[in-house]
């Protein structure tokens, strides 16, 4: 009889910025493992038949074969494994919400803590980075198949549609808005979460394929998707995301000092504000901030807020800390940091000063009641309970809709109540013929890795399609 | 990267730069602008399209130097190139025959008013253009706005050229002497918030272009919000041209604003550093 072998039912902790420290840099929190770390959380897999880890993932990643290979030290097959379903591991290693996904499913997760496959990822990701003559192997281009491609949009749904088709052999052209590559993951998500070198790293990968990115191409003004078309592309991928903001709509929200978390996370990570004089676009925080929302989108600003100096930071939300949609550990790394949450509280209106800048925000109590269709307890204001909080910046991140430019120069575009363009899960595919969409332009605001998994599936139908397979 | 092609000295500190732009070119409209990058630790300002060349591939941009990003920009020449230009952007002014249409620009604004008025008269209207400076060393354009112009008054706040005054003052007097179907004003925010107010009473339609703070310009992120009829507005998608009698004009000078203390620390140190070349 063979002696069973004890499973570590805890996983190895990760190294983390102290608190008191991180909250005044803007350096990465999280600071990855060391082989050692890797090595010893990886050897806690046990390797199981009925993976439950894989169909976690949307995007597929062979999640025992390549912890496999970390356990047999085995560092570029670990990469190639890896880089073989997912163009961009260092990011999704790094914010995907694993917790919900490939770590949920994790057949550990049963009896302990499942596998930090994310944390692994990232190890892998980094390990890669730091050993560029593994990229070197893979540069041999596909042989074109002669078919041109446009993506729309440079974002973690763009970037996989561009990398999975460029290795399929077609000649993709990404065509961005913005002057960098990388949607959300260079102007909202911050550096302390996610460093823009690593963005920059995949994104060089993914033009080592051959794919080609133009900027400053705001589709729909310096184009349309129909020119697109009679330019001789063969297909068009429309990954433009959900970037126009929501307000509160109260009295006061136009006064100074009032952001949408777009337009202050757009300042602070894409126009490097924190930098600011050294870099020129400015930001203002005073003193005191309040962050409007529960999201991992206003626990970023709330953090970007202490980090440019603020002395208090408030979260404000509608509802109590277990409906919050921010990841647990993004919602911990902000309590950590001395971010105070200001629950079951709405705003009411917004103060000003005699210069038309927000010194205040008067806001009510709430009392949850029967859950509604979202399945959360509904919020009740409570009346008689007001109050005034004074602030000089609020940052509004309530989320995002899609931003109508696209679609509406676009003939043949179906779209939904929503605003989003209709589309079919399976496929990407429109209503209008050679366009697929995916990311958040078709779901509304959601993850990187849905993102991510949207765009694999429309490469995947998109050639298809001009196989004549489909 | 963006190559300047020509460059032009309208005034000592108001320049014109034209910029090889095909697919811009391609597209603009009279009313448009373009999001401009000077370097890469730039910002990202707004600057209206004064110009185009659909056959050349160039669009015309004019600026003047009030901080740092146009300070730097005015260092380029012909041969440089600007690392952004993204347009065109916002939506093209509303042309169409209206009958007379008095058009009102403002310091460097004037260029911005010689393609719309140009479209106005091609549209079959009578177009009298006006014309205002703070003083005779800074007029400029006066034959190319006049050739697209029924009629042209120019005037200057000390009265060392042409009329002396402000460019309220004959528009008051045309609204009083003609029938005027739509009054177009662009330039500094005050002189658009006078040129609608001057109409007001008179019931004549008055568009203006707006000029809050952007950011993007794409409508992702509402720095550029403004309140127009009581309704939050993006300046960058849903205008720049709105109903000068609905808009807030307080609020848009408040935002317009909010960043005095950061301009000019900004400007300050671009200036220490750069002693050398600008001196």
């Amino acid at each position: 009889m063979t002696e069973k072998k004890k499973i570590n039912l805890n996983r190895v902790p990760i190294p983390k910025q102290e608190p008191l420290i991180r909250r005044r840099n803007f350096n990465e929190v999280a600071l990855g493992y060391t082989e050692e770390q890797a090595m010893e959380e990886a050897s806690r897999c046990i390797q199981c038949k009925k993976t439950g880890c894989k169909v976690g993932c949307p995007v597929d990643v062979d999640i025992p074969e390549f912890i496999k290979a970390i356990q047999d030290g085995d560092m570029p097959e670990a990469v190639r494994i890896l880089k073989s379903k997912n163009s961009l591991p260092g990011i999704c290693g790094r914010v995907c919400p694993q917790e919900t996904q490939c770590e949920m499913t994790c057949n550990l997760a049963k009896k302990g803590a499942p596998i930090a496959i994310g944390r692994l990822e990232r190890y892998v990701a980094d390990w890669e980075k730091a050993h560029p003559e593994v990229i070197e192997r893979q540069k041999e281009r596909v042989r074109f198949n002669g078919k041109r491609i446009a993506v729309v949009g440079s974002g973690p749904a763009g970037l996989t549609c561009a990398a999975d088709l460029a290795k399929l052999g077609y000649e993709v052209t990404i065509l961005e808005a913005l002057h960098v590559a990388g949607g959300v993951l260079m102007y909202g998500i911050p550096e302390f979460r996610l460093p823009k070198d690593i963005v920059q790293g995949e994104v060089d990968y993914v033009k080592s394929l051959g794919v080609e990115i133009r900027f400053d191409h705001v589709i729909g003004k310096i184009a349309t998707v129909d020119e697109i078309l009679e330019d001789g592309y063969n297909a068009v991928f429309l990954a433009p995301g959900a970037g126009a903001p929501m307000f509160l709509n109260i009295p006061g929200e136009n006064f100074s000092n009032i952001y949408s978390a777009n337009e202050f996370l757009t300042r602070t990570n894409l126009m490097k504000a924190y930098l600011f004089p050294e870099y020129d676009t400015p930001i203002k925080v005073g003193r005191k901030v309040a962050v409007f929302g529960g999201g991992n989108v206003a626990m970023d600003s709330s953090r970007c807020a202490l980090r440019l100096g603020a002395e208090e930071v408030y979260i404000i939300y509608r509802r109590s800390r277990v409906e919050m949609p921010a990841r647990a550990e993004e919602r911990e790394n902000a309590e950590e940091e001395g971010i105070i949450f200001q629950l079951l509280t709405n705003p009411k209106r917004f103060i000003g000063d005699e210069q038309g800048r927000v010194k205040a925000v008067e806001c009510y109590e709430m009392e949850l009641g029967e859950p509604d269709e979202s399945g959360r307890r509904r919020p009740i204001p409570k009346p008689g309970t007001e109050f005034i909080i004074d602030i000089d910046t609020a940052i509004v991140a309530l989320g995002t809709r899609p931003n109508p430019i696209i679609p509406s120069t676009t003939k043949g575009l179906e779209l939904t109540r929503w605003g989003t363009i209709k589309t079919d899960e399976a496929t990407g595919r429109t209503s209008k013929e050679k366009v697929w969409c995916g990311g958040d332009m078709a779901t509304g605001a959601a993850t990187v890795i849905s993102a991510m998994g949207a765009g694999k599936r429309a490469a995947a139908d998109i050639d298809a399609y001009l196989q004549g397979k489909s | 990267m963006y190559r300047i092609l020509a460059r032009e000295d309208l005034t000592p500190n108001i320049h014109l730069f034209k910029v090889e732009a095909p697919l811009v070119a391609k597209k603009a409209r009279p009313g448009q602008f373009v999001v401009v990058r000077s370097d890469e630790k730039g910002e990202r300002i707004p600057l209206t399209i004064a110009d185009w060349d659909k056959e050349e591939e160039n669009v015309t941009i004019v600026f003047m130097e009030v901080g740092t990003t146009t300070r730097k920009l005015a260092l380029l020449n012909a041969g440089d190139s600007i690392p952004d230009f993204v347009g065109p952007l916002g939506r093209p002014t509303e042309i169409e025959k209206f009958g007379t249409v008095v058009c009102v620009a403002g310091g460097f604004a004037i260029a911005t008013i010689v393609p719309i008025a140009r479209a106005m008269k091609e549209a079959g209207n009578k177009v009298v253009s006006i014309m205002g400076f703070r003083t005779k060393d800074l007029v400029f354009w006066e034959e190319r706005l006049g050739s697209v112009s029924d009629e042209l008054i120019v005037t200057t706040d000390d009265g060392s050229y042409k009329r002396k005054g402000l460019v309220t003052e004959p528009l008051k007097e045309l609204l009083q002497e003609t029938k005027v179907d739509r009054v177009i004003a662009i330039g500094p925010t005050v002189m658009m918030k006078f040129c609608s107010l001057t109409t007001k009473p008179f019931g004549i339609k008055t568009m203006v272009s707006l000029n809050p703070i952007m950011v993007d310009g794409t409508g992702m992120c509402g720095c550029c919000r403004v309140s127009v009829g009581g309704e939050t507005k993006f300046a960058c998608v849903d205008g720049p041209d709105f109903d000068g009698h609905e808009v807030d004009w307080d609020l848009l000078m408040n935002r317009l604003r909010a960043y005095l203390d950061e301009e000019q620390e900004s400007l300050k140190l671009w200036e220490e550093r750069n002693k050398a070349l600008i001196s």
